[in-house]
């Protein structure tokens, strides 16, 4: 049976209901996303939706992409962290390959049949990009990297690497096929949280790639591929977020209407009820503020990255808040792998770490602070 | 506000750094205050004010340094798309 294709929220939360939710605990605990879930996934046409349709995709505009995100996140934080980076390379090839290279990859990133990673963060830098020690060298035939990156999302499956590397002038970014001669893939597992997302360390040793491998302009502009490649990353984490508050939100009612505690149920209690309510609240306010970031993007707004920082901070905090009151009102059931609550509660906290953890957003968000004073 | 593109850009730089005192033949990059996230908001207010989509070949830091030089590239790109 064919998988019916998402196109808005709704379908993709009978896609999440049908395919994602029942299993999420399971590949958790199996370590990572089968490949037939990532089959249905193509044949809804979840990977990325927002290409044109001459690349297969379907035009989604970022609102939508938003909410499909969000509902993604919902059923497995480790489903939507693939989602994620394939998006940001998806993306980038979009907006900075040439023509042919969006001919060549359009097709195969839009279905599926290639999936992508990002390459950013290293053993000895993070957040702090400007720390990258990855050298991209230029000879007569194009770039030799070498280098080593870490927590690569999706790593042990993709297909081919989006990868930022040092030049003589810049930060680069750099498009590598997996197969490339010199990329070699260390799995990395035993993590806390979104421990399906088949995290890799890859080593790129003397690897050659083209001249037209390195995407987007050089010299001063050369970091707006990092910064719009983070941008839209940080844009699918906020919406995985809002997904998080969401899931413990519709987990923790069903449990405190069923679950009784002196003969009432736990939803009567004054202290449960402060809880639940505090969920419903921060989910509203988290999605509209995705919703005003992803409206941003579509009018090609430069207010969006503002937007998605506070977007992406907001909700990642109240994910991480929220995850951890899910499992209080759970109990000892909410340390169980019987409910859900115990999954979102450790995928929850890596959200407030990556795409710039929220130290680095609070610094970015501060200087909206100075702008704004009368 | 202002109606020309010059002006429009000043406003918009002035609007991101409110203690930065310009004028529309001023480097802004002598001023210290641009990064990445600043080019790409730069760049992204230009092409939406204007209806102009800025090839990677233009996007050099020459075309970019004053509000003049920006309005002057606004300008060439919308003859190239008449």
């Amino acid at each position: 049976m064919t998988t019916s294709r998402v196109t808005d929220r709704r379908s993709a939360r009978e896609f999440v209901d049908a395919h994602i939710v029942p299993h999420a605990d399971a590949w958790d605990l199996d370590g990572r996303v089968p490949e037939d879930l990532i089959r249905k996934a193509s044949e809804a046409g979840l990977w990325a939706p927002f290409l044109p349709e001459q690349y297969g995709g379907a035009g989604m505009d970022m609102v939508t992409l938003g909410e499909v995100h969000e509902e993604v996140g919902r059923g497995c934080s480790s489903v939507r962290s693939l989602l994620t980076v394939h998006t940001m390379l998806s993306w980038t090839v979009q907006r900075w390959a040439t023509p042919a290279q969006r001919e060549q990859w359009g097709p195969a990133l839009a279905s599926g049949a290639a999936l992508g990673a990002f390459c950013l963060s290293e053993p000895g830098a993070g957040s702090d990009t400007s720390g990258i020690t990855t050298t991209a060298t230029q000879t007569d035939r194009g770039w030799v990297i070498n280098g080593t990156k870490k927590w690569t999302t999706g790593g042990q499956r993709a297909d081919v690497f989006l990868v930022f590397a040092r030049t003589a002038s810049s930060i680069g970014a750099f498009l590598v096929p997996r197969d490339t001669p010199g990329v070699r893939v260390r799995p990395i597992e035993e993590i806390l949280g979104t421990r399906a997302s088949m995290l890799a360390e890859i080593t790129f040793a003397d690897v050659e790639v083209e001249r037209e491998a390195l995407l987007g302009p050089s010299g001063f502009t050369a970091g707006m591929v990092l910064t719009g490649t983070l941008d839209l990353g940080r844009y699918s984490v906020a919406a995985g977020s809002v997904g998080i508050v969401q899931g413990c939100l519709e987990a923790s009612a069903a449990y405190a209407a069923k679950r009784e505690v002196g003969g009432k149920p736990l939803r009567d209690l004054p202290l449960i009820q402060a809880k639940l309510s505090d969920m419903v609240t921060d989910a509203r306010a988290a999605r509209l503020l995705l919703a005003e970031a992803g409206r941003l993007k579509d009018e090609g707004d430069s207010a969006t990255l503002m937007a998605t920082w506070i977007a992406k901070y907001f909700a990642s905090t109240a994910a991480a808040r929220h995850a951890s009151e899910a499992v209080q009102i759970h109990g000892a059931n909410g340390f169980t792998p019987d409910y859900p609550v115990a999954r979102f509660y450790r995928d929850a906290k890596v959200m407030e770490i990556i795409e710039g953890s929220n130290e680095i957003q609070r610094m970015t968000i501060a200087g909206q602070a100075d702008r704004e004073k009368p | 506000m202002s109606n020309t593109a010059q002006g429009q850009i000043l406003d918009f730089v002035r609007g991101r750094f409110p203690q930065a005192e310009l004028d529309a033949a001023q480097d802004i990059f002598a001023l210290g205050f641009v990064n990445s996230l600043f080019a790409m908001e730069l760049v992204m207010f230009v092409e939406k004010t204007f209806g102009v989509t800025i090839p990677n070949d233009e996007l050099r830091i020459d075309n970019f340094r004053t509000a003049d030089s920006m309005a002057e590239l606004v300008d060439r790109l919308a003859r190239v798309a008449a």
